[in-house]
């Protein structure tokens, strides 16, 4: 690239220009963020400028308040069900595209994936005419079931792009020792998986925690943490929603640099999120 | 080298779960389309084509889609605007701060979607913080009202969200590029202008389309935004859906509206797979 900058006569007018565009974009991306980081200790409430009165009264408040963290108490339990049932069926998903024929595969595998592209009010609405027809009340379970359905497609995307990479003579070799086949897979197949399976894990737990369009049809009685905060903001706006916000901003921040740690071990490993995004749209 | 057990193990209870959990709802959507209310509320099943014809001849059903699909498209266009020469920055400018700078476009995508609109909505309200801001600097001397409850704000959070979403596929495309290409090409004596646009533009295009057809559908089908942020003004598709199966009760009317959603978002799935394969070239 050396060569292509010296290239145009005024070396750097072009990187220059670029360099200002992502400071805007980084700017424009961090911007809400930081409104909000910082509005959680404004004292005066949401919005006004300056910030002034700076106080932690609103995590005072935050941390009193029952229902938000029954809701976040509820949030991580659809969300630890929501990895099981997705890695549950992601899994064999994605074994079975990798390994097996059967009729109608492609048109299992666009099915499998059509969530992750569809915009979530779809997905929500037909389970809701499922559950409605077959009387079944709405409740966390519910929520629970579409959350997995909707994050199948992770987790099979994850394990499929980990099985492309995969030594079949592992497995193989497994096998001609005289493994069955639940031995090797096991303790073969899933052992080499674990990082796509971990990473696959930590992207559906974040996604079914900030989940709210699927939600938002299945709700019942019990509130997940969005729906909580959606609901409250119908009623108007206080920095407690900021606190909450900062906090769980806070935790993500760990996640993040945990996942991150974690794959630079692997090598080459490819950008989970980009990754997602593609198939999404491409099916393949 | 796989059993027809461990083959059948591992394909018929995804394959089970599919149908019943995605196959069945959206066979039912399709039935309900087709169905009607009684004045009584219950669901009458007989099958007519009315849902669909109050779509084609109710003003307010086609030209609110049709509004949804230009915020839709104002966002792509966006994202892209924003999102390519991002991209292109940290494949070819970043040079060892490319990482880092990655992970500062992911990190935003962990912010919650409900609570990233919330917080642009703090930013843009009559006593909101720009508004202030513009006040409190002389700028202004009363709040600009256009700037909360309009397409306008519809369009910059969801411009927002889906920028990282639009940057990423373009950055893979980018980083996919043979830098023996670029050298080549600029050894053979084109400019850098000639370089980007022969070479880099055309290879990045299959990155391009999946990030303005990601963009383009979840924004298309977006109710929370508009909802919180958009006003009488910035009402969506999606959100008449919502009333429809709420306080309007009215499902199959509801169900017929979101299954032209869901042929309109798979038919562009379509094309834009069509293509992404015949701008690929290898």
């Amino acid at each position: 690239m050396e060569l292509l900058v010296n290239a145009t006569g005024m070396p750097n007018s072009r990187s220059n220009w670029l360099t200002v565009h992502a400071v805007v974009v980084f700017g424009f991306l961090y911007l809400p963020i930081a409104v909000l980081i910082i509005y959680s200790f404004n004292g005066t409430g949401v919005g006004g400028f300056p910030p002034r009165n700076l106080t932690l009264d609103w995590y005072r408040i935050l941390f009193a308040d029952g229902a938000i963290w029954e809701s976040v108490a509820n949030s991580l339990t659809v969300a630890a069900i929501a990895v099981l049932i997705a890695l549950g069926l992601g899994i064999p998903a994605a074994l079975a595209l990798d390994r097996s024929q059967f009729p109608g595969k492609a048109i299992f595998r666009r099915l499998v994936l059509l969530p992750l592209i569809l915009p979530g009010i779809i997905t929500g609405l037909s389970l809701l005419m499922l559950f409605a027809r077959v009387q079944i009340n709405l409740s966390l379970l519910t929520i629970v079931l579409g959350h997995g359905t909707a994050l199948i497609s992770v987790a099979t995307t994850e394990v499929f792009a980990g099985l492309q990479k995969l030594d079949r003579s592992q497995e193989e070799a497994s096998l001609d020792l005289g493994a069955n086949y639940w031995q090797t897979f096991w303790r073969v197949t899933l052992p080499n998986l674990k990082l796509p399976i971990v990473g696959a894990a930590l992207l559906i737990f974040t996604l079914s925690m900030d989940e709210i369009a699927v939600s938002f049809f299945l709700i019942g009685r019990d509130n997940t943490l969005p729906l909580e905060i959606w609901g409250r903001l119908r009623r108007g706006i206080t920095p407690e929603i900021n606190a909450i916000s900062t906090i769980i901003f806070v935790f993500s921040l760990v996640a993040i640099v945990l996942w991150y740690r974690l794959r630079t071990k692997a090598e080459g490993t490819p950008e989970i999120a980009a990754q997602l995004v593609e198939t999404a749209v491409q099916g393949d | 080298m796989f059993s027809r057990a461990y083959r059948a193990a591992v394909t018929i209870p995804p394959l089970m779960w599919v149908m019943v959990f995605l196959v069945v709802p959206y066979f039912l959507m399709f039935c309900y389309s087709f169905w009607s209310v009684s004045a009584s509320q219950t669901i009458v099943h007989s099958w007519n084509l009315d849902n669909y014809r109050q779509l084609l001849t109710v003003n307010v059903y086609w030209q609110t889609l049709l509004r949804s699909m230009g915020i839709a498209a104002r966002v792509t266009l966006f994202s892209l605007v924003l999102g390519y020469p991002l991209a292109y920055f940290l494949s070819f400018h970043a040079g060892t701060r490319k990482d880092l700078y990655y992970q500062l476009v992911i990190i935003p995508l962990w912010v919650s979607y409900l609570v990233r609109a919330y917080a642009w909505k703090t930013i843009l309200g009559s006593e909101g913080v720009l508004n202030t801001l513009l006040q409190y600097v002389h700028l202004t001397h009363r709040p600009l009202e256009f700037l909360l409850y309009s397409p306008f704000a519809v369009v910059l959070t969801l411009t927002h969200i889906y920028t990282p979403f639009t940057f990423l596929p373009i950055y893979a495309a980018l980083e996919r590029i043979p830098r023996n290409l670029v050298e080549a090409s600029h050894d053979l004596g084109a400019s850098p202008r000639q370089t980007f646009w022969r070479v880099i533009l055309p290879l990045s295009i299959p990155g391009v389309l999946a990030g303005a057809t990601f963009a383009f559908v979840l924004s298309l089908g977006d109710f929370l935004a508009p909802a919180l942020l958009g006003g009488p003004s910035g009402i969506m598709i999606s959100n008449i859906v919502v009333s429809l199966f709420g306080a309007a009760y009215n499902w199959p009317l509801g169900a017929a509206i979101s299954l032209c959603m869901l042929a309109l978002v798979v038919s562009l799935l379509f094309l834009s797979e069509r293509l992404e394969k015949k701008w690929s070239f290898s």
